[in-house]
């Protein structure tokens, strides 16, 4: 069973506890849905490097120089 | 001097890990609160982690806006409304080891009756030039209630490993 510390400010006593039912499945659901989402975000991340990437080299094609790409 | 930056409390992960650090029966008696982390996860990957935090144990009312870089050139952005604030890092088992991420969390105005914001700033460390993150993150917390705990875990659910810290300290203004 997963453990957490738990610091008293009141007392400045830590303990250490079981985590409950309802803060695992908690955890467990927040893991998964957080894992989806930060899949999607990679790939849009990746989608929009590669556009990046594309839209330069169009652009060097027509004849810009790498710094006239740069500042754009 | 008037005592103006208080160590409230402090912990340490032991042996085995911890799923989270919690600081319960947070004193209203503070202008600000100021959380410092060291912290460090069991993932074996070369990387980082989110780290999730919540107030009170709720699970609604967040939001945040993320600026971070990880090449040293390039500064990118982020937003979210997820159930608990995760634009805050730590460092995964697969960097150098022995090293930890380093972040601040400062909460103005805690025990108000305002929605809460607050600023997370993180760095993880892994002594090369991959790898890292720098973050920084305005968060807000749309409640009216005082904040009396809050609670820190890996939101991929990996323990937090041995040595990571966190410490809460308490600003007055006067």
């Amino acid at each position: 069973m997963p453990t957490k510390l738990i610091v008293d400010c009141s007392t400045g006593v830590t303990t250490e506890v079981e985590l409950t039912a309802e803060e695992i499945a908690q955890r467990e659901a927040d893991a998964a849905a957080f894992a989806v989402a930060e899949a999607e975000r990679i790939a849009a991340e990746e989608a929009k490097a590669a556009a990046k990437a594309s839209a330069e080299s169009k652009l060097a094609a027509l004849g810009l120089s790498a710094e006239e790409i740069a500042a754009l | 001097m008037a005592n103006t930056f208080v160590a409230i409390a402090t912990t340490t992960v032991g042996s085995g890990g911890q799923a989270a650090i919690e600081f319960t029966s947070i004193p209203a008696t503070y202008t600000d609160l100021v959380i410092l982390t060291s912290l460090r996860n069991a993932a074996s990957d070369n990387g980082r982690f989110n780290v999730k935090t919540t107030f009170n144990g709720s699970s609604s009312g967040y939001s945040q806006r993320l600026l971070y870089g990880t090449d040293g050139s390039t500064v990118d952005s982020d937003s979210g409304t997820e159930p608990y604030i995760h634009f805050y890092y730590g460092n995964q088992n697969g960097t150098t080891a022995s090293t930890f991420a380093n972040g601040m969390i400062y909460i103005p105005n805690y025990a108000g009756s305002n929605n809460k914001s607050a600023l997370f700033d993180s760095v993880t460390e892994n002594n090369s030039s991959s790898g890292f993150i720098t973050a920084m993150t305005a968060a807000l917390w749309s409640n009216s209630s005082a904040i009396t705990s809050i609670k820190m875990e890996d939101i991929l659910a990996n323990n937090l490993v041995q040595y990571s810290t966190a410490t809460l300290y308490g600003i007055k203004n006067s």
